[in-house]
């Protein structure tokens, strides 16, 4: 029995962490939200093996697993560090791969010469006015806040959880950025119009393995993104001086630290336990990945706040930048689906509705 | 990650679950200490080698060698089957390990067999009314006079004083030495002239503690456990045990089924509990953090098992994450029954036997008791996050 990471696991981890601290400083983060691009940083991560983790070795990927990627989705929240990741190499490669292993696809994302962003928003919660539509192999109607602005392709699903693929260049496609809280990923708005789609899976099995594990690397994009908020606060309290003492030496806010690394914790378990069924036990995969994003979701709201406050005044400015972290969790949380819908789904999956 | 104990592990599990099949209708339910089904389970269960598994044979155990997974295989496989699991007590899960760690020869083999087969039963002496969180400033004095320590104190929070044969306790043996070297760790009889026991009602409207009041109590001087002065590391060696069995998680998670049937059965104006999206919600809410917590227990085992990560923090904050989350689960019960979850004692519309109120009150307690959350934050930040300790204020003169 060994529930935790491997030895290759710490490597990767220490790899994708140091590279970040080189390539994905706050400076960078900084640039790109101020408009700057993320192709040489995603270019760099590609040379890491990043691009193609989840893909076969048979299509030029290095065939890892969903508890690899999971590390690599932390070491990227941990940064706040800006790159297709989610859709490029966690979600599109697990949807194509389950539909078609030999798609010719699939080099391309290893190889990192194709990007494909996801579109789900139709599927998770459609909003008024945003339905999607897809007939004769033609797609009508609108995908908000699709991710990422860049993508050469995406994954759109329907309300019927069948997964389509379109062009980035398709003719009836456009193209509209949605500004967000959080600057350190581009979301767009796509509006169809007798758009050529193509069918990737009619099968429900196929988008929710391919939704569950963009849930659990949510998840572990918060639980870096916390991790480092934590590790923020518990640095300034040892620093900052009042009263003439360093502040964490007050149980007011030594304890909040407390609180934070109390219910951040368990959350590194879990992350591991919901990737690591999401490859191996499947009875429990369904039901884990939604309490994981849900879990991780309200713990990253607290930490969020609770590491700001720690900070006083200077956690509000934008000189240290903390709030990019604070914003990072905040779309972590909404994005393929808020806590009380992943509940609801967690209830359901159960029975309980 | 590989959860999987592996085949030897399975073919024990296989020999629990026969012994399960064969023997488990002869376990005591709700058995009173000394009562003669729970020392006949006992004496099974140590012969089988179910509890007491660890102890050495001279001592009246099993005599195996420790091995965390079939310790943990046991505990599962009784829990499942409903089955008591031995007993427990603070003789048994404090002072046993202490005497095996640093008692003479003599206090092992006069303690240890009693103990571990229910004859012997114990209470523990630490916390006194001035001496709570700080505990190290405790005055319960012993001072030598020929052979025999003479005692005068009070002790409170003292769990099965009333039943108990003995006491292990903290006194204070050097009053001039600074306050974490002068206490000591000292047996004694319950029945020895000059203790009196007083029941402590709490919340619950049982008495779970007891107050124990020591005037001139003499006790033999070789009844001491280490040397003088060294009674607050010996304690400390087995406190960090007794916060580990605080906030179990796979407890947490049998109550938190129960609760689902609770909202499954339970109607408000005709309609199931579970239901009600709001409290189906906070089902879930609770459902995910319990889910936490049995992940986190798993690390843990795992970190002990392998000694391959570090999981210091993760075993840091259970006692103050599991208990916290037991009373909520605990309350949520009470809360979506509405006026019936008022229900208590010999009301008629009580649900699972009271055991939702009693459990939220109990668990309140605990959040307190063992070391409160409060003590518990401090050990986080300070030994968990490295933060400055708090300025010492000297006592003034």
């Amino acid at each position: 029995m060994q529930f935790g990471l491997s030895e290759e696991q710490v490597l990767l981890q220490d790899n994708v962490n140091r590279f970040l601290d080189d390539h994905a400083s706050l400076n960078a983060v900084r640039d790109y939200a101020a408009g700057g691009e993320d192709a040489a940083l995603w270019q760099g991560l590609t040379e890491l093996g990043v691009s193609g983790l989840l893909i076969s070795e048979d299509a030029g990927g290095v065939a890892m697993n969903a508890l690899d990627a999971a590390i690599v989705a932390e070491a990227l929240g941990y940064h706040a560090a800006p790159g297709p990741f989610l859709g490029s190499a966690v979600m599109a490669p697990t949807a194509l791969q389950l539909a078609d292993p030999t798609n010719t696809l699939l080099a391309e994302l290893a190889s990192g010469t194709t990007r494909i962003g996801i579109a789900f928003n139709e599927a998770i919660g459609r909003r008024a006015g945003a339905a999607v539509e897809v007939s004769g192999g033609n797609i009508n109607g609108k995908s908000l806040f699709a991710f990422d602005s860049e993508a050469d392709a995406y994954l759109v699903a329907d309300a019927h959880q069948h997964l389509y693929l379109i062009s980035a260049n398709a003719p009836g496609l456009s193209r509209t950025h949605l500004t967000t809280i959080d600057k350190t990923r581009r979301t767009v708005e796509l509006t169809y119009t007798n758009a050529q789609a193509t069918l990737v899976s009619n099968n429900p099995s196929v988008f929710f393995q391919t939704l569950d594990i963009g849930r659990i690397m949510l998840a572990a994009d918060t639980l870096g993104a916390a991790q480092n908020m934590l590790d923020q606060a518990v640095a300034y309290a040892k620093q900052r001086e009042q009263f003439n003492r360093p502040i964490g030496s007050f149980q007011a806010v030594k304890h909040m630290c407390a609180e934070m690394a109390a219910q951040l914790e368990p959350c590194r378990a879990m992350v591991w336990f919901a990737a690591h069924a999401t490859n191996e036990l499947p009875d429990e995969a369904r039901l884990t990945a939604c309490h994981t994003k849900a879990h991780l979701s309200e713990v990253g709201k607290f930490v969020a706040k609770t590491a700001t406050e720690v900070h006083g005044g200077m956690g509000f400015t934008d000189l240290l930048g903390l709030h990019y972290w604070f914003k990072r969790c905040g779309s972590n949380r909404q994005w393929l689906g808020s806590p009380e819908l992943t509940r609801e789904e967690a209830a359901a999956i159960q029975g309980l509705i | 990650m590989d959860l999987s104990f592996g085949p030897e592990y399975e073919e024990f599990r296989q020999t629990v679950r026969s012994f399960i099949a064969e023997h488990g209708e002869k376990s005591p339910r709700n058995a009173a200490l000394r009562s003669p089904e729970a020392l006949q389970w006992q004496k099974m269960l140590i012969e089988n080698g179910y509890t007491a598994r660890t102890i050495p044979k001279e001592y009246g155990g099993y005599g195996g060698t420790p091995n965390m997974l079939h310790s943990r295989i046991i505990a599962e496989e009784f829990a499942d089957a409903r089955l008591n699991p031995g007993l427990g007590g603070q003789g048994i899960s404090m002072l046993v390990p202490t005497l095996l760690e640093v008692g003479t020869q003599a206090q092992k083999e006069q303690f240890i067999k009693p103990t571990i087969n229910g004859e012997m039963i114990w209470c523990q002496g630490y916390s006194e009314p001035g001496a709570g969180s700080d505990l190290a400033s405790l005055t319960t004095s012993a001072v030598l006079d020929g052979d025999e320590w003479i005692i005068n104190g009070q002790k409170i929070w003292t769990s099965t004083a009333q039943l108990a044969d003995w006491i292990f306790c903290l006194v204070r043996t050097e009053p001039d030495a600074p306050k974490h070297r002068g206490i000591s760790f000292l047996l004694f009889e319950m029945s020895t002239p000059g203790i009196e026991v007083r029941p402590l009602i709490d919340m619950t409207g049982a008495a779970n503690f007891n107050e124990v009041f020591f005037t001139d109590v003499r006790v033999p001087k070789q009844q001491i456990v280490a040397q003088r002065g060294e009674g607050w590391a010996v304690a400390n060696a087995v406190l960090s045990h007794e916060r580990d069995s605080l906030g179990n998680p796979n407890a947490t998670l049998l109550r938190l089924n129960a609760l689902i049937e609770l909202m499954k059965t339970e109607t408000v104006g005709g309609n199931r509990l579970i239901d009600h999206p709001v409290y189906r919600d906070r089902l879930m809410q609770l459902q995910g953090r319990v889910m936490a917590m049995r992940f986190n227990d798993l690390r843990i085992l795992s970190s002990r098992l392998n000694k391959d990560q570090d999981a210091r923090l993760a075993r840091m904050i259970v006692k103050l994450q599991g208990t916290e989350l037991r009373h909520d689960l605990e309350g949520m019960a009470i809360d979506i029954m509405g006026e019936v979850g008022l229900s208590y004692e010999d009301n008629p519309y009580t649900r699972s036997g009271g055991s939702w109120q009693n459990q939220y009150m109990y668990f309140l307690g605990l959040i307190i008791g063992g070391g409160t959350s409060q003590i518990q934050k401090n050990i986080i930040s300070e030994r968990g996050l490295d933060l400055p300790r708090e300025p010492k204020i000297e006592k003034s003169a």
